[in-house]
């Protein structure tokens, strides 16, 4: 019961965001501050759901850190979500496998 | 008019390829992340079926595992979301005149980063039989995608699991890389987020603040840091 309150306010938040504006609007925003911030917003989303939630991500602080370390290589690159997804994946999971056989 | 109302149609659907795969992907971390947090296959889908949003989609979880409020719920999202409200904004003055009433309400609900970056690309009037053929491949990888996620969350050996379980961090990490090593305004914004979240975690005089709320914090004090140190020039707005 919790969990579908919960979900109707997810979900109805999130729809008025796109569609009150997508229905309503006729003016185009000129602050540059207000652009900015919202052009930031994602950024700031990422950065702050990314750390320090990446090391407790495997259930080993080691693993995980390795994965997230590996990742920044093909991230930097430019290379596509999956395969930096992959990357982070693969090398938490050899990680784990030599610290489960030593 | 019927038949051109099917090629735009068409040329929707043939532009959303790319979107729905990199969905189905990233929805798979979400699905994975989601049954290991302790939610069912089914909750999982429909999250995605009715939020189409995977930041908004993560913070939720967030939310719902860590015994957050309503009132969280909904600032949460109000404020992870609100780069949708610019994108609605943006991409309202581009529609044509097929887009009456029933169009705006029911196509805002798939504007996403990727579908607003590909509308608004477009160069062109966009017409409601356009955005319904971008937006309805997307809709459904984004929920197949969570469904294949969460029922190998729930059947892979442990190890496998956890080792999935970085994916959608490691998603997150690929949005931010290219675009902070292109804009130190976007670093900064990223390193500040990092270091907030750091502290609200570690340092026990904000124990009390719960993991939503937490990135309530973060996110409106890096972006608001942003805007004033490193104002964005004639930016259409957008993730990339």
């Amino acid at each position: 019961m919790r969990f579908y309150l919960l979900l109707l306010v997810m979900a109805g938040v999130t729809y008025m965001v796109r569609m009150v504006p997508f229905v309503a609007f006729r003016k185009k925003i000129s602050s540059p501050v207000v652009k900015s911030f919202l052009f930031y917003v994602p950024y700031a989303v990422l950065g702050a759901m990314t750390i320090p939630a990446v090391f407790y991500s495997t259930g080993n602080m080691i693993s995980a850190a390795v994965g997230f370390i590996c990742c920044l290589i093909p991230a930097y690159l430019g290379r596509s979500l999956i395969t930096v997804a992959l990357t982070a994946s693969a090398a938490a999971f050899v990680t784990q496998l030599i610290m489960h056989f030593i | 008019m019927l038949q051109r109302s099917r090629a735009e149609f068409l040329s929707g659907i043939k532009d959303s390829v790319p979107i729905a795969l990199g969905y189905l992907s990233v929805s798979f971390g979400f699905g994975i992340m989601a049954v290991s947090a302790g939610l069912s296959v089914w909750a999982a889908v429909v999250i995605s079926l009715t939020n189409l949003t995977s930041a908004g989609q993560v913070a939720g979880l967030s939310v719902i595992t860590g015994g957050g409020t309503l009132i969280e719920m909904a600032i949460a999202q109000f404020i992870i979301n609100l780069r949708y409200a610019l994108m609605s904004i943006s991409l309202s003055q581009k529609l044509d005149k097929t887009f009456d009433l029933p169009a705006r309400l029911t196509a805002s609900f798939g504007i996403t980063d990727e579908v607003f970056a590909v509308a608004s690309g477009r160069g062109k009037e966009v017409s409601k039989y356009y955005l319904y053929g971008l937006i309805l491949a997307p809709y459904f990888a984004w929920a197949l995608g969570t469904l294949l996620g969460a029922a190998a969350g729930e059947i892979l050996p442990p190890m496998l699991k956890a080792a999935l379980g970085i994916a959608i961090y490691g998603m997150f990490t690929a949005i931010v890389m290219p675009a902070a090593r292109k804009a130190v305004g976007v670093l900064t914004v990223t390193v500040i987020a990092a270091a907030l979240s750091c502290a609200i975690r570690y340092i026990p005089v904000f124990s009390g603040i719960s993991a939503g709320f937490s990135i309530i914090i973060c996110t409106v004090a890096a972006a608001a840091a942003g805007a004033v140190l490193f104002p964005v020039k004639e930016e259409e707005g957008g993730e990339r």
